[in-house]
């Protein structure tokens, strides 16, 4: 059987990061990905970063990507990449039943480390299974991974971040955006972003939520109305869009499937996404020897998973008996650039959902 | 519906690769998945529900949702948006909930 001793499932922002300060000490890692390439969800990230310098801050996705597949090149030896290739199970003696090209085989794990991320959520209305509702990050990955507009007229609803930017990344893609709806009171994400696509003339508009679809084989309106304080639809004030796509954009879950094979304790927390392992300072979780970091941890931007994985994979390291240089130190200096990543009145929830968490554990 | 101009990316011209689609032929280009050929094509209705056989099109686009199966060379519950195109596939709109198949 092929043996590694630590095994990524997940070769996004928080694996790969992790996977530089394993390799770094010294330790022989393997880098499982079901996709064909390597990057995550970065790969449709054309927007610049927040964050700071450290965590590559005013840099587009997809050129991070490249920096941190870049950062891995110098330890070829030690390092396995197995693109295309899913894990379908987790046995609890650290055996990974993995599927590549229909072939299945297995490898042993010294230890793993799940940064496996998350799926966006879907939301209920009338036909929201018609073709052309769409989550935002489909949409994404179609215009900025494939080039392929999704249609001609959108309405994005939900205005945290992946609404916010990619009802931008809309526009710059030559699409119309009809509006941009939000049932709370206020926008969710970084105002910033709020304000360049208002510059831009797309309405975005508060306490206001998809009805319904409207369509035979496809999207071919919606119709919206206002929300009451009890977050219900008033009657009388619906109106309708003339549009192609739909895109649902009301925030992700964590993919903890393969995780839960493992045995690990999972609470749920609503703060941090849903369903999230208990974890602790090292992002260890209640099984040995098994890791979780990134947005399969808590739903947060890739900044803070990169960070997330950085920390992983010099616990991971270290519990394997390598050695890291300055490991207390720079364990410090990176829980500090979280900290700063999770201030402010954005970093709220995520701050408490931490708190959750630890009380829990 | 594919993107020409583009402010941050380019995406230059790329070989074209026929396939069919319920037995009509279509071209993707190079570097296409199934879903995101169709799509280019105009192809929105990808699958079926399969009680109420409500039109599906894809949801996720990271193969996560099942939303975009399709039969793909005979074999059902292919995931369209993360599988390549390749030239001469037989692309089917899947009819109930497919079949195991492998060895």
């Amino acid at each position: 059987m092929v043996t590694s001793e630590c095994v990524i499932v997940g070769g996004g922002p928080a694996g790969l990061s992790a996977a530089k300060e394993l390799l770094e000490a010294g330790a022989r890692v393997t880098i499982i990905d079901r996709n064909e390439r390597l990057g995550g969800q970065l790969i449709k990230q054309t927007h610049m970063f927040f964050g700071s310098e450290k965590q590559y801050a005013s840099h587009r996705g997809i050129d991070i990507l490249e920096y941190l597949v870049n950062d891995l090149a110098p330890y070829g030896d030690r390092l396995e990449i197995r693109t295309g290739t899913t894990v379908a199970a987790i046995y609890q003696d650290k055996v990974l039943g993995c599927l590549k090209d229909e072939k299945y085989f297995k490898i042993k794990a010294e230890s793993v480390i799940i940064a496996t991320g998350a799926s966006e959520k879907a939301l209920p209305f009338e036909n929201n299974d018609l073709p052309g509702v769409y989550a935002a990050g489909a949409v994404q990955t179609l215009m900025n991974e494939y080039g392929i507009k999704p249609g001609q007229k959108v309405l994005m609803v939900g205005s945290g971040n992946i609404g916010l930017i990619v009802g931008y990344q809309l526009l710059q893609a030559g699409i119309e955006v009809k509006a941009l709806v939000e049932a709370a009171d206020r926008i969710g994400g970084y105002l910033v972003h709020a304000s360049k696509i208002r510059r831009l003339g797309v309405p975005v508009l508060p306490k206001t939520s998809i009805k319904r679809a409207i369509g035979e084989d496809a999207v071919e309106a919606a119709e919206i109305w206002s929300l009451d304080e009890n977050w219900q639809g008033i009657p009388g004030t619906e109106k309708k869009l003339d549009v192609d796509t739909i895109c649902i954009a009301v925030g992700l879950s964590p993919l903890t499937e393969l995780l839960q094979q493992t045995g690990v304790r999972v609470e749920y927390v609503r703060e941090l996404g849903g369903n999230v392992p208990l974890l602790d300072e090292g992002y260890r979780t209640t099984v040995d020897k098994v890791y979780a970091c990134g947005d399969v941890a808590n739903i947060e931007e890739a900044s803070s998973a990169m960070v997330e994985g950085r920390i992983t994979g010099i616990h991971a390291a270290r519990d394997l008996g390598h050695e890291v240089e300055n490991a207390g130190f720079r364990i410090k200096a990176l829980q500090h650039e979280l900290y700063d990543l999770r201030g402010g009145p954005p970093g709220e929830k995520v701050r408490q959902g931490i708190k959750k968490r630890e009380v829990l554990a | 519906m594919r993107i020409r101009k583009h402010p941050i990316l380019s995406f230059p011209e790329k070989d074209s690769v026929p396939f069919y689609y319920n037995g009509k032929k279509l071209y993707g280009i190079e570097g296409d998945t199934i879903a995101s050929a169709l799509h280019a094509n105009g192809v929105k209705k990808l699958s079926e529900s399969i009680n109420l056989k409500r039109p599906r099109g894809f949801y996720c686009a990271i193969g996560n949702c099942a939303s975009c199966d399709m039969e793909v060379d005979g074999k059902t519950n292919v995931r369209t948006c993360i599988t390549p195109l390749k030239a001469g596939m037989e692309v089917k709109t899947q009819r109930g909930k497919g079949r195991l198949h492998g060895n």
